[in-house]
């Protein structure tokens, strides 16, 4: 009953964004600009109908409605509520429904906030939401149709891919994940929107797009972090990122909008750059659908490649579609989008943003031309091979040390120009930070040359970024007398862009430390142990107490109970790490036991045991500031969130006077 | 690694195992692991660089060495007999290609077509700075040269 | 609108579409052997399972590759605990049997499992025509660069490995194989090759 209802819901809602976005056009065209309220009302119409169906969904789910074709590939009645629930976007179906959903809740935003804005360009946005959501529509009344009725119904389903149902991170990390990637369907809307109303000449688009950018990559930084959280708990190996391809398929798009959000600062200011950032943006998009469609279609083996088949051919399509569209829109006018540019000086914030776009984007392209070689060199050599872990290492890293050193430099140094004499005074004391922290690293043991930079870049960049709060307080204090708390707030409140922009660095920062420091001074051993045997690591001991076994619901676990000891000899805690077996799965999912400090995690996964419980081989890893890899992911959003609040005009407030920046008047028709 | 826990359930759990279908034999003729002794910490350090460089062929692109697969560990165990014997890492990974193909070598070889992966970044960068002084130079070249 | 211009960025996209469109008609997951027409590596395993009748092996005799030349071998790599390898089981078995006083030996390797538990399989299963034998830590299994079982590795007479099969063998498929290394065999010019399910 309930599957009719959302399959007809769907069917309705691709007849909705069919309509509205066939309409649109023929409606600027013909001047009918009344004729809008029905393309709107066809968005409105859409985001109800597709709600419906997910509703419908998760109440199917829930019910254990097994004459659903989708709860009877994921659901099963003995998995935990919360995971029946989330396994909506645990398989293939489900996730291109929740994906329809974000995108029908995103497009309707964007109609409530911007349909009173005057020209076409919000029209022809939204029109290219509903395209795209037609896409998507299609899918779910085709071949990823979740609502497929099974006859005769089972009495009980195989429950979610064991991986997924076996850490509640899986309840944040997918939600994170498609907010960021299908929010950047926005900016790319107001993009083609801009191209389409012939207003990509003006910066109005990049201003309304522009926050929607930064929401959908704080949400997209978010679920990396969450991401890499998740495999650090689950994958048992005491990583928290492996370049998968599923990996680099967001972080791809996570680079070209935060070059996005660089550069379109620089075409606000000095209204150039504009055709560069018109195509971070559109590529931004491009990158999120070739995400999906690689880790998706099983075209590249990956964790998550769900499965191979008939929607594969669709997602080809549609790649195929969005590029030759858009990359024909944005060659073919691109004379009329590219402006002269005009900078004050070689010593200016301006060219460090060129710098860091060139940085983001080389990242981006190694890390795309190392996902998509596999495929190369098999069509070319008829060989397979692969690229992991030391490719990206060897080729991405010495970039990601220079955006590092970047960002200590940027935030120092003045929009316009400034002399080098005065570039050198403000570049003083974050070199001072960068020798301090690097001789640290030193005399830690660090050899690794990228490691000591990055440190040594960790210091830098922080010193550059927090002397900016520092500078700003001070100026405040002084001038009208304020306590420090309150210089801080209004300083922050004052121009919410720019300081939102610091602290998302500082979160940045922080990550690097965590990953550097991690990965630097990582101790790991692996041992068998009788029960009272101790293993010590990097000065962790721990103690193995015994070995048990408990049989639950959906699976059985076995685990082993070790005790922490201290320095005396006293027990300090105890870590419980576990194997978990599924019923539905021959792979075990281990379930490694991590005790966090602020200095770092001792992390003790169970590799095997003996059946009578004689003893267990247990792997101790001793991982130094992990657990800021996680804070540092919070102070970003924390960062994304300030940002996005209305700073007013002082984003571009203090305008070297040297220097004039040239008109944008003329832009802004 | 089932049939371990089917025997622990058993053994130790008692009988809580009643909904598996096997039986809980045979484990004890299971070979331990290998474990990694401190008497030759630079041999361990070999076999860490070795292992991380070639590719668990169970899993999901982990290396040998951050896989807790049983074959990732016999793999293991296999680069550090053949170090041990005076290998040199490259003939160990050259052994693990004749049996497995290029496929297993995580980071491909500096060899013929695979030499563009590795020149595209770098030539990319190269470009992309030269091209960023061209522009600094013209954007801030004096006012007569823009229109 | 620069029609050029927008062709010429259109024709850029089209590699990598192509790219994508040639990635459909490959399996990642397949992944070709090195091993088809080399020499097969040795080894000298252990007997846990005898077998049975003529083709039967002591229990704690050894199986060397190197004494078997001149014979057609199937190396099948398996364990108890692999549920394919419960539906090539009897094929296997029953084939063995069929070349009973032909110049060929099937030896089955035990892959990641006990002895026991292994044997216990081969009684469930209704028996066994063959030897299996214990390969501890796997060395022989990496030597065939094994990823997972069941697979299925035929040598020929002069010790080269002539076939590989991924996944449980068809009966068919393993006697064509046979067949065609067997000295009397009607030339059937077929190159060997390694097959992957």
């Amino acid at each position: 009953m309930i599957d009719l209802l959302a399959h007809n819901a769907l069917l309705v809602s691709l007849a909705a964004v069919a309509f509205g976005a066939i309409l649109t056009p023929v409606t600027i065209r013909t001047g009918r600009r009344e004729w809008l309220q029905l393309v709107y009302g066809a968005v409105y119409a859409n985001f109800l109908l597709v709600s419906i169906a997910a509703v419908s969904m998760v109440v199917a789910l829930v019910t254990h409605d097994f004459s659903v074709s989708y709860v009877a590939q994921v659901g099963s009645r003995s998995t935990p509520l919360l995971f029946t629930v989330i396994s909506l976007w645990g398989a293939l179906e489900g996730s291109i429904l929740f994906w329809a959903w974000v995108l029908g809740l995103y497009s309707a935003a964007v109609v409530a906030l911007h349909r009173r804005r005057l020209g076409n360009l919000v029209p022809y946005a939204v029109m290219t939401l509903l395209a795209v959501a037609a896409f998507f529509a299609i899918l779910l009344v085709g071949p990823a149709d979740p609502f497929l009725p099974v006859f005769p119904v089972p009495a009980d389903g195989p429950g979610p891919n064991t991986l997924l149902q076996n850490h509640y991170l899986m309840a944040v990390h997918p939600p994170l994940l498609y907010l960021g990637y299908v929010g950047m369907s926005v900016p790319f809307a107001f993009a083609l929107g801009a191209i389409f109303s012939n207003e990509a000449a003006s910066n109005d688009w990049s201003i309304l797009s522009r926050r929607w950018m930064l929401t959908s990559w704080g949400f997209l930084s978010a679920a990396i972090i969450a991401g890499m959280w998740w495999s650090y708990e689950v994958l048992g190996w005491g990583g928290y990122w492996a370049w998968d391809p599923v990996e680099n398929a967001s972080f791809l798009p996570w680079l070209t909008a935060t070059a996005y959000l660089h550069s379109v600062m620089v075409q606000e200011r000095r209204n150039m750059l504009r055709l560069w950032t018109l195509n971070l943006c559109v590529a931004t998009f491009v990158l999120t659908i070739l995400g999906t469609f690689l880790t998706r279609s099983g075209i590249l083996s990956s964790v998550h490649a769900f499965t191979t088949g008939a929607i594969g051919y669709y997602f080809l399509a549609f790649i195929a579609i969005v590029l030759v569209t858009t990359l024909m829109l944005v060659a073919g006018n691109s004379e009329r989008i590219q402006t002269k540019g005009k900078l004050g000086g070689a010593a200016s914030r301006e060219t460090v943003f060129l710098l860091n776009n060139l940085f983001l984007t080389a990242v981006m392209l190694t890390v795309l031309v190392g996902t998509l070689y596999p495929l190369v060199a098999e069509a070319v050599r008829g060989v397979k091979v692969s690229v992991g872990v030391p490719f990206f290492n060897r080729m991405a890293l010495p970039a990601m040390v220079s955006l590092l050193f970047l960002m200590g430099v940027g935030p120092a140094l003045p929009w316009g120009s400034t002399t080098w004499a005065d570039a050198r005074k403000r570049l003083y004391p974050p070199g001072i930070a960068a020798m301090i922290l690097g001789a640290i690293a030193v005399i830690a043991g660090a050899r690794s040359v990228y490691a000591i930079l990055a440190f040594a870049f960790v210091g830098y960049a922080a010193m550059s970024n927090v002397r900016e709060f520092w500078i700003g307080m001070r100026a405040r204090h002084r001038a009208h007398g304020e306590s420090w708390p309150t210089a801080l707030v209004r300083l922050v409140a004052g121009n919410r862009r720019r300081y939102g922009g610091y602290v998302a660095h500082i979160g940045v920062l922080l990550i690097a430390l965590g990953i550097t420091a991690s990965s630097t001074f990582r101790s790991e051993r692996e041992a068998t142990l009788t029960p009272g045997q101790t293993l010590t690591v990097a000065g962790h001991t721990v103690r193995l107490k015994n070995l048990w076994g408990r049989e639950e619901p959906q699976r059985s676990v076995i685990g082993a109970t070790m005790d922490v000891v201290g320095k005396n000899g006293a027990i300090i805690g105890t870590m419980e790490p576990r194997m978990n077996y599924y019923r539905v799965s021959d792979q075990p999912v281990p379930t490694p036991a991590v005790r966090s400090s602020i200095t770092g995690d001792l992390y003790v996964n169970l590799m095997a045991f003996e059946s009578s419980g004689a003893n267990a081989t247990v792997k101790v890893i001793v991982e130094p500031f992990v657990p800021w890899i996680w804070f540092g992911g919070l102070v970003i959003v924390i960062g994304a969130i300030i940002g996005l609040g209305y700073g007013g005009r002082s984003a571009t407030a203090p305008a070297p006077a040297t220097n004039p920046a040239p008109s944008i008047a003329s832009a802004d028709s | 690694m089932k049939r371990h826990a089917l025997a622990t359930l058993a053994v130790v759990a008692g009988a809580l195992c009643a909904a598996r279908p096997a039986s809980a034999q045979g484990v004890e003729a299971r070979s331990r692991p290998s474990v990694a002794t401190a008497a030759d910490s630079a041999l361990e350090a070999q076999t860490t660089a070795v292992a991380s460089t070639l590719r668990c062929p169970v899993c999901q692109g982990e290396s040998l060495q951050d896989s807790p697969s049983d074959l990732a560990r016999q793999m293991r165990a296999v680069v550090r007999d053949k170090l041990r014997a005076g290998e040199t890492p490259d003939e160990v990974r050259a052994y693990f290609v004749s049996k497995y193909g290029e496929w297993i070598l995580l980071e491909p070889t500096m060899t013929g077509l695979n030499i563009l992966l590795y020149f595209i970044p770098v030539l990319l960068v190269i470009g992309g700075l030269v091209l960023v002084a061209f522009l600094v130079r013209r954007w801030t070249a004096p006012e007569s040269t823009t229109p | 609108m620069n029609w050029k211009r927008a062709a010429i960025a259109v024709l850029a996209a089209a590699p990598l579409i192509a790219l994508f469109a040639y990635g459909f008609s490959r399996d990642p997951a397949e992944i070709p052997s090195p091993l088809p027409g080399h020499a097969a590596p040795e080894f000298t395993l252990a007997v846990f399972a005898p077998g049975e009748g003529p083709l039967m092996r002591p229990l704690g005799d050894t199986v060397r590759l190197g004494a078997l030349v001149g014979k057609v071998v199937v190396v099948n790599f398996w364990a108890s605990w692999c549920g394919p390898c419960r539906a090539e089981h009897a094929g296997l078995s029953e084939t063995a049997r069929q070349y009973v006083g032909k110049p060929v030996r099937f030896i089955g390797v035990l892959y990641n499992d006990g002895a026991a538990a292994a044997s216990d399989w081969i009684t469930q299963m209704g028996g066994q025509s063959y030897p299996a034998v214990m390969d501890l830590g796997s060395v022989t299994a990496i030597d065939y660069g094994v990823y997972g079982v069941p697979e299925t590795y035929i040598v020929d007479a002069s010790g080269r490995i002539a076939y590989k099969y991924v996944g449980p063998i068809p009966p068919s498929v393993l006697r064509q194989w046979i067949d065609s290394l067997l000295p009397n065999a009607t030339a059937t010019g077929m190159m060997p090759l390694a097959v992957v399910r």
